[in-house]
């Protein structure tokens, strides 16, 4: 009989996560974070540091809740009526769930990537200035240039639309979409990034560019990505997270916790004994 | 057996095809074992016969009983005496009358007259020869129907994709019907008013600029003698939409906004009905509310601050009409901006675009075709709108940009004009139709006008 016939999440003593969850150097702190979806409870006691410049993969079970708990951390579940977090997520030193916070920008300094590419129905240009030009950082035509062309050549597809950036975003193929989304969040120049399963419809070269692209942005941005493939994981992060249930369960550097896991559960996930 | 009979035997006739054909396929099969054999599963085979067996001869009696009347009538005409058949026209369709009255049991004038008498016994007994002949012709027609696709049954009749034919033939006349009828009434009303251009020239009726249908009946009366300029009618009509779309568009649309962006569950359930509820009510009780208290509102207003408003005005009657259509607007908007994906929502609010800025840089311009369709139908509910006009605007044909005068509409005057004992092909009566036209015209201009916008926009933006 295998651990997870038997796994709890509401068990007290399974919320205990293995491995180190801080970090010297955080940037985000999350202590105790529990999310319900109406009575349904999603995420369990989730306590865990993300570090300035890292990279950090949340792997684990399809329904394990990663895209919960990365939505938590720009707040982007308050668009679903039903759901309810707790606990403390601190950036810096700011708490995000302070009543006080206007999330607007929050979600300026946390920007998402969502797993499927949703561009907006404009031009490829306006999909970029679009964000800028909402927060005031650019006001004139030079500026705006500008910082369209700097967000498509960091996200790799300068070259590739230079020619036609008044046409529509939409008319991309998949894996240009997603690197125009990519473009279209760091444009706003945020602090951290969050990736959900951001290669999940592209093919395997499309898949390498964005995650050279990654390794690039990690210099300037903290990054946390859910992947479900363990090399794309230890091709770009740090450190790994391992959820199962709503529950996490164990954090640790990459290599360590793809060839030393610590707990039953996450040798079971990485061997491909299920999930 | 009347032909509602011969419809039933007809059906009937091709339910049992249904059965003879799968029974047929089973056979040819060898058995349910067999079945593998065959190009398609039994019942294509029962659907391809029922078909066979129903369809031409249900279309022979449609196609009967729409020219047995005249073809009747015209052989009737023909065995009458010679003094009667050069009767004038009208005079003609009278006797006519009377002797399908008589046929069908009703007591009229002529009865005693024995000629009529002859002639409706002949129109009864052509009538039931027509109906025997026909009952055999579409019976024989479908039993034919069906020997000969039961003779070619065979495992390789490919009875699937000639089913998917039939029906598809079969969706494309419905629509047909849909082309046929239209074009029917574009015909007839364009008919009737080239009759009355014959006597109004088109460019008066355009461009006249007063509208006065008044005229005499007889030759000895003495009266106006009618003027027909349709631009006062067709102002009024266009002031009193524009009225009640500056009313319906803004608080539609927000209200849409509202529902679907902002306001939780509960509310939405709760307002959404309520709203819709608006749409239930009854014009004329609309009329009421604007003839009795929107309009007299606005005299007593006028009075106060010395300014005379007459009690009919395009101003109550527009501002009603308004919120008549509100709920047309918000329930067709919200159901377009719903449509929008969520993603696209998520994805500006990932940027950190505030609500309202989400809405109005991302969420209306997706929805912005859909949304051009709801106010394209709620114009055209506002100017095919009657009686809310009759009440509360009048029938006086102002020609005037002061909403607060009474005006009237192309509606209403189609009305008007029609009511009343006039000799139908009067100009009086005539001008209806014409005005019939002009409504349509514009109507359809609007239409191409909005298909444009909407393509344009599409183009830009997929
Ligand atoms: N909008 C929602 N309403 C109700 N329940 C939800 C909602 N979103 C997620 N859940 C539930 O929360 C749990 C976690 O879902 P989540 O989307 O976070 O999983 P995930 O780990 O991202 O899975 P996947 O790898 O398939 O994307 C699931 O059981 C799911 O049913
Ligand atoms: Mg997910």
């Amino acid at each position: 009989m295998s651990d997870s016939d038997t796994f709890d999440p509401a068990d007290p003593k399974n919320q205990k996560t293995v491995g180190n969850i801080r970090s010297d150097n955080p940037r985000m702190i999350c202590r105790g974070v529990e999310v319900f979806y109406a009575d349904k409870q999603a995420i369990f006691n989730i306590s865990l540091d993300i570090g300035k410049n890292e990279v950090i993969a949340l792997i684990g079970p399809s329904g394990c809740g990663k895209s919960t708990f990365l939505r938590c951390l720009n707040r982007m579940n308050d668009t679903i009526d039903i759901c309810r977090v707790s606990g403390t997520i601190k950036l810096d030193e700011m708490d995000i769930y302070d009543p006080a916070i206007d999330v607007v920008p929050l979600r300026a300094q946390v920007g998402m990537v969502f797993q499927k590419p949703n561009p907006f129905p404009k031009s490829i240009y306006d999909n970029i200035a679009y964000g800028p030009k909402i927060h005031g950082i650019v006001t004139n035509r030079t500026d705006t240039d500008e910082i369209v062309e700097m967000s498509l050549r960091k996200a790799g597809l300068w070259k590739e639309v230079k020619d036609r950036l008044d046409q529509p975003g939409t008319g991309l193929s998949g894996g240009q979409q997603q690197r125009l989304c990519i473009a279209r969040t760091i444009a706003v120049n945020p602090e951290v990034i969050l990736m959900d399963e951001p290669c999940s419809a592209l093919d395997p070269i499309a898949t390498s560019i964005i995650e050279e692209l990654i390794l690039e942005l990690s210099a300037q941005y903290t990054i946390a990505i859910v992947t479900h493939s363990m090399q794309q994981a230890s091709r770009v992060s740090q450190r790994t997270a391992y959820f199962h249930l709503g529950v996490l369960i164990e954090v640790g550097p990459t290599d360590q916790l793809f060839t030393r896991p610590l707990h039953r559960l996450t040798q079971d996930y990485i061997t491909g004994r299920f999930g | 057996m009347n032909p509602l009979h011969l419809l039933i035997v007809l059906l009937l006739l091709s339910s049992a095809g249904y059965y003879i054909g799968r029974k047929k396929a089973f056979a040819v099969a060898g058995g349910a074992q067999g079945i593998q054999k065959l190009h398609s599963r039994p019942v294509y085979y029962g659907a391809l016969t029922a078909m066979w067996c129903g369809i031409p001869a249900i279309a022979v009696v449609a196609a009967w009983l729409a020219f047995e009347p005249s073809i009747i009538t015209g052989l009737v005409l023909n065995g009458l005496p010679d003094e009667i058949r050069s009767l004038p026209d009208g005079m003609l369709n009278l006797l006519v009358n009377d002797i399908r009255n008589l046929v069908d049991g009703n007591i009229v004038s002529a009865a005693s007259d024995p000629m009529i008498q002859q002639a409706a016994d002949r129109y009864a007994h052509l009538k039931l020869i027509s109906l025997t002949s026909l009952t055999i012709a579409s019976v024989s027609l479908s039993l034919l129907a069906l020997i000969f696709i039961r003779s070619r049954i065979v495992p390789n009749l490919r009875a699937r994709n000639q089913v998917e034919r039939i029906v598809r033939y079969l969706l494309i006349a419905c629509s047909m019907i849909a082309i046929f009828t239209t074009i029917g009434i574009i015909l007839s009303v364009l008919y009737e008013a080239i009759r009355f251009f014959q006597t109004v020239p088109v460019t008066d009726f355009l461009f006249g600029l007063k509208w006065s249908p008044q005229m005499a009946i007889r030759a000895d009366q003495v009266g106006s003698s009618g003027t027909f300029g349709a631009i006062p009618v067709l102002a009024g009509t266009l002031m009193i939409s524009m009225i009640s779309m500056a009313v319906a568009a803004p608080i539609g649309l927000m209200s849409a906004i509202y529902l679907s962006e902002y306001a939780n569950r509960r509310i939405r359930d709760m307002v959404k009905p309520l709203m819709e509820i608006l749409a239930g009510i009854p014009t004329v009780v609309y009329g009421f509310f604007a003839a009795l208290t929107v309009a007299p509102f606005f005299r007593d207003t006028g009075d106060f601050l010395g300014l005379s408003i007459s009690s009919e005005s395009a101003m109550a009657a527009g501002l009603v009409m308004g919120v008549m259509i509100i709920p047309f607007v918000s329930s067709l908007s919200d159901d377009v901006i719903n449509a929008v994906p969520q993603a696209l929502r998520d994805g500006a609010l990932a940027l950190g675009a505030t609500r309202s800025e989400t809405v109005r840089q991302v969420v209306i311009p997706a929805a912005f075709p859909g949304i051009v369709g709801s106010l394209l139908l709620a114009v055209s509910r506002a100017i095919g709108e009657t009686m809310i006009v009759v009440m509360a605007a009048g029938l006086s044909a102002n020609l005037t940009a002061n909403p607060f005068q009474a005006v009237t509409t192309v509606t209403v005057q189609i009305v008007t004009l029609l009511v009343g004992d006039q000799e139908f092909d009067s100009p009086k009566t005539l001008a209806a139709f014409a005005l019939g036209l002009l409504l349509f015209l514009v109507t359809l201009a609007l239409n191409v006008i909005a298909l444009v916008v909407v393509r344009k926009y599409r183009e830009q933006y997929e």
